[in-house]
């Protein structure tokens, strides 16, 4: 499948509020633990040789599970292939809770959620929907059941 | 740079829905021909498929930092994703109407993380102040009862009469809306309520129009000017909706005057 590398690569290069050292162990078997700067921009995982500009490797984060190993340690776990693990080693209990915390944080469908969420309740216990001011109520990734309720004018499916 | 790559697939046919799909046409990285494609977007990833019922995208665009302009070409209804990194590629697109491509246009323009990040963050911040002010004894005040309140009438009047302004402006030029569905939107108590863990997110805060305290900046906009598109230099709400609807706008006067 093709991706348009340069941007992503690009993107990794962005400063970011979590990025640390830490140990991180491939799904296959063999793979062993490995010490890489890990850095978290917008829904990807970055990791990179520690010091070199270009990561070795990037994570999409959505329709994952991230779960504790032990008291430092936390995985990723991709839905469609749920045996696969990446492992990662933290420091400390504290660094292992905020890297797990950050990273279920950072998928998009994990906000789209909160967001659906918070328009719920506010519309509830307001009466108005908080969108509609921003004149942006109508947009598909805002919907409750954005699948459902696609008109034939916003799709131009022909 | 390695990818997780089946699992973005996996991502692109899930059963999580769309944000929006179609048919357009792509120009060819080395045969510069139009190749017309199935679009698939979920949040900020662009799939494309060869086939309406493709079991595997064929590839992705990410749409992270992207700007989505006009193009000038021989093709009808052309536009083009950009991004602003040395060499990159640019995606040339075009589709079979005014009314698609305005509304591809759109939806690719607002694609981003940050986009959807700052509406949440909005949101939550609203929310909170109503949780507020109901818990100090106006229950049941509303949104009307917070205006009483001097801070949130300094932090809230003023980016709010300007989105106003931008809003009217915008339906002043028609554009083309699907069928608002609100009824259809607001399932009460619904299942997709997802309990926040109280967790107030200190680390991330972006503090959205508040005069009270100059706001961290965000990550990507530091250096960014502010005509930058995606970037538009600010983390006011307001502002950056202002500077959405501005750019779509600009787009269909750019069209009109090409006709």
């Amino acid at each position: 499948m093709r991706f348009n590398e340069k941007e992503l690569v690009s993107l990794s290069r962005q400063p970011s509020e979590m990025a640390a050292e830490l140990g991180m162990r491939g799904p296959k078997k063999g793979d062993v633990v490995k010490k890489r700067l890990v850095k978290l921009v917008v829904n990807f995982l970055f990791y990179f040789r520690t010091d070199e500009e270009e990561p070795i490797g990037a994570l999409l984060l959505e329709q994952c599970r991230v779960e504790r190993e032990d008291s430092q340690s936390f995985s990723i776990t991709f839905l469609d292939e749920a045996e696969r693990k990446y492992l990662f080693e933290c420091d400390s209990e504290e660094q292992c809770g905020e890297w797990m915390d950050s990273i279920i944080k950072a998928s998009y469908e994990f906000m789209r959620k909160n967001l659906i969420f918070y328009r719920t309740e506010i519309h509830r216990l307001t009466g108005k929907d908080p969108l509609e001011q921003y004149g942006i109520s109508d947009e598909t990734r805002f919907q409750v059941s954005n699948g459902l309720q696609l008109a034939p004018s916003a799709t131009s499916s022909l | 740079m390695k990818l997780n790559e089946r699992s973005v697939a996996h991502y692109a046919t899930c059963d999580s829905p769309p944000d929006k799909t179609g048919f357009l046409f792509k120009k060819g990285e080395r045969n510069t021909a139009y190749h017309r494609r199935w679009f698939v977007l979920k949040s900020n990833m662009l799939f494309y498929f060869e086939e309406r019922d493709g079991r595997e995208p064929i590839g992705v665009i990410v749409l992270e930092g992207c700007t989505v302009e006009l193009c000038e070409s021989a093709e009808e209804f052309a536009f083009a994703v950009k991004f602003d990194c040395a060499k990159a590629r640019v995606y040339k697109m075009a589709a079979d109407s005014q009314a698609a491509m305005e509304s591809w246009v759109k939806a690719l323009s607002r694609a981003s993380f940050d986009y959807m990040r700052l509406v949440v963050k909005e949101l939550e911040r609203q929310l909170e102040e109503i949780q507020e002010a109901a818990g100090g004894g106006c229950a049941g005040a509303g949104v009307a009862g917070l205006q009483g309140r001097p801070k949130l009438a300094r932090r809230n009047y003023v980016s709010r009469s300007s989105i106003q302004d931008e809003v009217h402006r915008e339906n002043g030029v028609g554009w083309s809306k699907p069928p608002v569905a609100l009824a259809n939107g607001f399932v009460e108590g619904g299942s997709s309520c997802v309990a926040w863990d109280g967790c107030a997110d200190s680390g991330n805060s972006i503090g959205i129009c508040d005069g009270a305290r100059a706001p961290p900046v965000p990550p990507r906009r530091r250096g960014a000017s502010l005509e930058s598109p995606v970037s538009p230099g600010t983390v006011c709400f307001s502002k950056l909706h202002d500077w959405y609807g501005r750019e779509v706008e600009d787009l269909r006067t750019q069209w009109l005057q090409s006709q």
